[in-house]
């Protein structure tokens, strides 16, 4: 084995290994998704042998010997026949691909797009930068609002809408659907569904700023009942803490500039510009994916959001010590 | 000056365009409110005006434009508007115009914000971090024309009822006005 294949092989690896996980478009999840990864490889795989063909004929016609090349100046009216027969019917050939790669694209794009009756609505917000996430419902009592984590029940249509309160975003999780832009003051939407039971990642696929890159989201797709189990547990507000040191948590929180800002229902903090935090401490990531919840995480979080995602937001508050402590406790606490 | 050098001097001043506006996103963990001393009214006995100190922070707040930008997004989230409106005022005085009944500079304002005036003002203190008061400080001053244009934020992508701030007219403060009937 020659040295360089020694060393493409692993890279080959490496870059397959790419195509599968939880944030990958060619691990299809879903129709939408599959559809996509289908066309993708089509499209590789046709054009690729075109490549290596084109490749073969340039390689062959270099190493010919010179001998073997005719006089250019000879006029030989059968041969030049012969090579316009050749250039017309590969210039058709090129024609019939092209064509016939437009009508697979055109029938995947019906296909993705085709409007089926959706299970459940979801309104996504794109903001700076993170993920505003409203469930909507005919009862506005069953209606709720929650951030950076879309859970959906396996195999059934999801509707979902999509906005900005900003610049223009794009919501993107590969393994389920396709990108589409989140644009202030225009409504887009796209419908999808999960095959699978699983957690699939999303990333703004827009540059909308200085923190693009950790502006990530979480699709949950899970069975009919956990879904109904997780959607009954967010429609309720925040339970009062029990233990001491989440009260005093609670009654931290509610002084502090975090009111301002964000929600929690059940309590008198009704912020409307920041994440809900009625639930937060169910979700599985904090700050858009950017840290797994852990109450350690939490805490840092708010002693020093400019550390972690500069530019964010979330200003640095001035919190004495133990109010932190307790602040991170009630809000781990908000299951 | 050969042309040559001259071509070489016009590139070297080009450079000068990549020179970018200090941003401090990340405020100081510790730091407290500094101390500004300012007088709401330019009246004082005899033949000088009241004694002012200020920090200097003002300053550094009025003339950075990523400051003045964050201040105008504050001064929706933080429901200024409720109150004063788009800068015509509301059940709050306008802020737009030229009046002020407890002084115009970002001091003063930075003061009526955190302390709270007579009249349904609240105060902010310990709800709007420092920083962020400051913030929305300068973008009240830039409402009246009072910071550099270049640093002014630009037209709202809606419809907007004024001059977009870096086309307003400027309105050097004047003591007066009065709080509006309740």
């Amino acid at each position: 084995m020659s040295r360089f294949s020694l060393f493409l092989l692993p890279a080959i690896g490496f870059a397959l290994a790419g195509c599968r996980g939880w944030q990958s478009a060619l691990d299809a999840q879903g129709p939408q998704a599959s559809e996509l990864a289908w066309l993708f490889w089509i499209f590789t795989w046709v054009l690729g042998a075109i490549w290596l063909a084109v490749m073969i004929a340039l390689a062959a016609a270099l190493l010919r010997s010179p001998a073997s090349r005719p006089d250019p100046l000879l006029v030989n009216p059968a041969q030049d026949r012969r090579y316009a027969a050749v250039v017309a019917s590969l210039a058709v050939a090129t024609g019939v691909v092209v064509l016939v790669l437009t009508g697979l694209s055109v029938v995947s794009q019906r296909n993705l797009f085709r409007v089926e009756e959706e299970a459940v609505t979801i309104r996504v917000t794109g903001r700076q930068w993170w993920w505003e996430i409203r469930y909507e419902e005919a009862d506005a009592s069953r209606s709720f609002t929650t951030a950076n984590e879309i859970h959906l029940p396996v195999g059934k249509p999801v509707k979902i809408i999509l906005n900005s309160a900003d610049v223009i975003h794009s919501f993107w999780v590969p393994s389920l659907m396709g990108k589409q832009d989140l644009i202030k003051g225009q409504e887009n939407d796209i419908r999808l569904v999960a095959d699978r039971p699983g957690i699939y990642r999303g990333q703004c696929a827009e540059f909308c700023g200085l923190q693009h890159a950790h502006m990530g989201i979480l699709a949950v797709a899970e069975s009919q009942q956990d879904f109904e189990r997780w959607r009954d547990a967010q429609i309720r507000p925040a339970e009062p803490p029990g233990d001491p040191e989440r009260q005093k948590g609670q009654a931290a929180f509610l002084t502090q500039p975090c009111i301002m800002c964000h929600s929690v229902r059940g309590t008198p903090a009704g912020g409307k510009v920041a994440p809900d935090l009625t639930h937060v401490g169910s979700r599985k990531y904090l700050a858009a994916g950017t840290l797994p919840m852990s109450r350690g995480n939490l805490a840092a979080w708010i002693v020093d959001p400019h550390g972690i995602k500069p530019g964010v937001n979330m200003p640095t508050i001035k919190l004495q010590p133990d109010d932190l402590n307790a602040i991170a406790s009630y809000l781990e606490g908000l299951k | 000056m050969s042309a040559l050098a001259r071509l070489l001097l016009l590139v070297l001043l080009a450079f000068a365009g990549c020179q970018r506006e200090e941003r401090s996103f990340r405020a100081d963990p510790v730091a407290t409110e500094s101390i500004e001393k300012v007088a709401l009214v330019p009246l004082s006995p005899g033949p000088s005006g009241p004694v002012t100190d200020t920090s200097g922070k003002g300053k550094e707040y009025e003339n950075n434009a990523y400051h003045l930008a964050q201040g105008k997004t504050l001064y929706k989230w933080m429901n200024c508007n409720g109150c004063h409106a788009n800068g015509g005022g509301g059940s709050g005085p306008a802020l737009i115009d030229d009046l002020w009944i407890y002084g115009g500079s970002i001091e003063n304002i930075v003061q009526t914000i955190r302390e709270g005036r007579p009249n349904g003002m609240p105060s902010f203190r310990g709800k709007i971090p420092d920083d962020q008061i400051w913030q929305i400080a300068g973008f009240v001053r830039s409402m009246s024309g009072n910071v550099p244009k270049d640093a002014a934020p630009g037209r709202d992508d809606a419809l907007h009822p004024r001059p977009a701030e870096n086309r307003t007219p400027e309105f050097p403060p004047v003591s007066g006005g009065a709080p509006p009937p309740r």
